[in-house]
């Protein structure tokens, strides 16, 4: 064999556009649009939710600027309704619920179990369209004037005297929740059939522990407020009495059924945050996740007792005073596994080497945030304290703690985390590290003051409030401007990145997990062999030889 | 060498791993269903709780040889359901298909007794809303009652239908020789579904029908 010869077998220097990654696998809109890989479509759901996260972000916007003053002069009292029913219900419905599951879960699910795909792709990429054909009725019915029964669309309001679109919104959430269920559906049949050999269910990375609890909620809950909501367009349409008392029904079974669902939801706005924490800490600690089966289980175990709690949403509602003893022990209970997690996250840094990394930013801001959330939880779930502060700021407060300060925290923490992985490009860390602080210092000013505005009488939903509270709404509008140019920053320098950032190494954070192992951005079929698993998750321990 | 069958779909090892993955699948969907019609039963219970002489009168207006023969239709066509299944596994495909067949005739057979029990209450103005004809006493929560019943009917008979269309998709596929001992999973994840909707049915006709017929 001659020189040349040998020179042309040899593999050519690949250029970044023609490696074959999933990314370069098709380029015309149809390719996206009728993709079933499972990171495509998680680049959808992340392109249609950050689109929404900004919507609703911007009704809150008016929100605040609205409250500057204590007459409330930029909207009127009826805009104003309408201003927060429609921030709570894209936040929660369009963002939140999706948020992370739907682009890290997706993204991440077949590439930690070692899987080419999710079990059912045709049915992955259906439940995307299902999220956009109901987000877009959410948002028809937004332009043509939204609605002001408030996120939870309490009855006889929502079936009788509201004038508003109510049957768009509720048909808008109802088809959303299809898209849940069998994002649900898929994710529990991967995680039990399509495991790489030597991957069992206790070295799976506790992400997907995380997500496999979400997973639950989304297949028990979700079909609840499915019927809920049309036993609502029923009563709304033909004028019968399901709900309305002065036709034989009972609004207290409306708001049963409602919150059996949404009080799991809340669970769902949190879990996989907490999956996503588990994976930055002990990375960006070099150490082992401290007590893996307690973490893991307690992610069941919150979504297990989490479905016994919703009636501590009706404290105040003419529920029994026994059941309201039940529920809110119930409330204290689940609790107990929250905390188990950020003592066993404290415990993993114990003696770790730490590094400062943007993810890691994140994650030390979601502890604090999400331990003072869910300590604020617990006054809420005292039946004494709540007849005080129920339907205050307080309130307000409490679940903005747990929910932005918790779960987009995390989220953003694990964009940063995975980023390099889902766009082969490393983000700008100067930058990023940034934005991490002025998300934190934004989201303290805006959300703290509530607190104290909560605990001082300022009930929640008014447009207008006596003067003397208006230094703290002034700071928490003020907090609010911050945090918007945290959540943009973000935004423009990822978005930058993924032209001009630097092309990333399959391991940037040298971390452990099946989906570092593969190159970033991935090839469309993930692994060229199916890998095999020999270890515990998180073998961070070994590679230390100064001890 | 990883195994090769027309079937196997790219993301799958192998055909069991396929199937145990379908069944699951369907499985956990019917567990969502469970709940969906879980919401709808618990609305019932507490209502029949609260107004059980409402309940009992509403129950009267349900015609009962009706009922009673559509659970016998749904009944045996769960028992032709499970043959055509077995029928798949055997990789028998005449007889597979001759079960299907059966399978749906009776349900069409069952569509079409509720549609006639739809069509007797239109008739006698039993249709929740502002022209709802009943006079007798409590008439509101004899709506309600009426209410509860053309919601858990109206909605097993929307999954019979999409039940029937189903089904139609296995014939065509049996027809066309897609199916085989070594791969018959579609087949069985429709018959799943297709007792689901009979066992809903079950728990309906009592719940519906029978309320008062003790006296």
């Amino acid at each position: 064999m001659n020189a040349t010869a040998a020179a042309r077998v040899l593999p050519e220097p690949l250029e970044p556009e023609s490696r074959g990654d999933y990314l370069n696998a098709g380029y015309g809109v149809k390719s996206w649009l009728l993709t079933t890989d499972h990171k495509r479509i998680a680049l959808l759901y992340l392109a249609s939710i950050t689109g929404m996260f900004f919507v609703g972000g911007a009704f809150a916007v008016l929100m605040r600027i609205n409250l500057l003053t204590p007459d409330g002069e930029l909207v009127s009292a009826e805009t104003y309704n309408k201003l927060f029913t429609m921030h709570g219900l894209i936040m929660i419905f369009f963002f939140l619920i999706p948020s992370i599951p739907t682009v890290l879960g997706n993204f991440l699910l077949p590439l930690m179990i070692g899987a080419r795909d999710v079990a059912f792709p045709r049915l992955n990429l259906l439940s995307w369209y299902i999220f956009i054909t109901g987000a877009t009725l959410a948002l028809v019915s937004a332009v043509y004037g939204g609605v002001d029964t408030g996120w939870t669309f309490y009855t006889p309001f929502s079936t009788t005297y509201s004038n508003t679109h109510v049957m768009a919104m509720a048909i808008g959430v109802f088809i959303t929740g299809f898209s849940s269920i069998l994002t649900g559906l898929n994710f529990i049949v991967t995680m039990h059939t399509m495991r790489a050999p030597g991957l069992t269910w206790f070295r799976m990375p506790l992400f997907l522990w995380s997500l496999y609890a979400t997973s639950l909620i989304f297949v028990l809950g979700t079909p609840v407020l499915a019927i809920s909501l049309l036993a609502l367009a029923v009563e709304r349409f033909f004028g019968v009495g399901i709900f309305n008392p002065r036709l034989g029904g009972d609004p207290v079974l409306f708001q049963h059924l409602f919150w059996f669902y949404s009080h799991p939801a809340v669970y769902v706005m949190i879990l996989p945050g907490m999956g996503v924490i588990s994976e930055v800490v002990p990375c960006f600690a070099r150490k082992r996740i401290f007590g893996y089966g307690f973490v893991a289980f307690s992610s069941v175990a919150i979504a297990v007792i989490g479905f016994l709690v919703w009636g501590h949403h009706m404290f105040v509602a003419g529920q029994s005073v026994y059941a309201s003893l039940a529920f809110s022990v119930l409330s204290y209970l689940v609790a107990i596994p929250s905390a188990i997690k950020v003592f066993n996250w404290t415990a993993t840094l114990y003696k770790g080497t730490i590094t400062y990394d943007t993810p890691m930013l994140y994650a030390f801001g979601f502890i604090g945030l999400f331990t003072m959330g869910g300590l604020t939880g617990l006054f809420l779930a005292a039946l004494a304290v709540d007849v005080h502060v129920h339907d205050t700021y307080f309130v307000i407060a409490h679940f903005h703690y747990i929910m932005v300060g918790g779960m987009v925290m995390a989220f953003l923490g694990g964009i940063h985390y995975w980023w390099p992985k889902i766009s082969g490009r490393l983000y700008p860390e100067g930058w990023a590290r940034l934005s991490a602080l002025v998300v934190f210092l934004g989201f303290n000013l805006t959300f703290f003051p509530q607190f104290v505005l909560g605990y001082l009488g300022m009930p929640r939903r008014y447009h207008a409030y006596p003067p003397e509270f208006q230094i703290l709404n002034v700071m928490s509008t003020a907090g609010a401007s911050i945090l918007g140019v945290g959540y943009l920053m973000p935004l423009i320098y990822l978005i930058w990145s993924m032209r001009y950032g630097p092309a990333a190494p399959s391991n940037p954070w040298a971390a452990t997990g099946l989906e570092w192992q593969t190159p970033s951005p991935p090839p469309t079929e993930n692994f060229e062999n199916v890998p095999v698993v020999t270890e515990e998750a998180y073998a961070y321990g070994e590679e230390r030889t100064d001890a | 060498m990883p195994e090769t069958h027309a079937a196997l779909a790219h993301q799958f090892e192998d055909l069991t791993q396929q199937h145990d993955a379908a069944t699951l699948g369907m499985w956990i969907f019917l567990v969502t269903e469970v709940m969906f019609f879980g919401g709808l039963f618990a609305g019932y219970t507490m209502y029949r709780a609260e107004y059980p002489a409402a309940f009992a009168a509403g129950s009267r207006l349900c015609e009962v040889a009706l009922g009673a023969s559509n659970t016998l239709i749904l009944i045996t066509s769960s028992l032709t359901m499970a043959l055509a299944v077995s029928g798949a596994q055997r990789g028998r495909r005449r007889l597979t298909l001759v079960f299907l067949g059966l399978t749906m005739t009776l349900g069409a057979l069952f569509l079409g007794v509720k549609f006639l029990e739809y069509f007797h209450k239109f008739q006698e103005h039993l249709i929740p809303g502002p022209n709802f004809g009943y006079t007798g006493l409590s008439a509101r929560q004899v709506e309600l009652f009426i209410c509860f019943y053309f919601g858990l009917t109206g909605l097993h008979a929307l999954h019979m239908i999409i039940g029937l269309g189903v089904v139609t998709v296995m014939i065509v596929l049996t027809w066309r020789g897609r199916f085989s001992s070594a791969h018959y999973a579609p087949i069985e994840v429709a018959g799943l579904y297709w007792h689901f909707v009979d066992i809903v049915w079950i728990f309906l006709f009592p719940l519906l029908y029978l309320v008062d017929l003790h006296r």
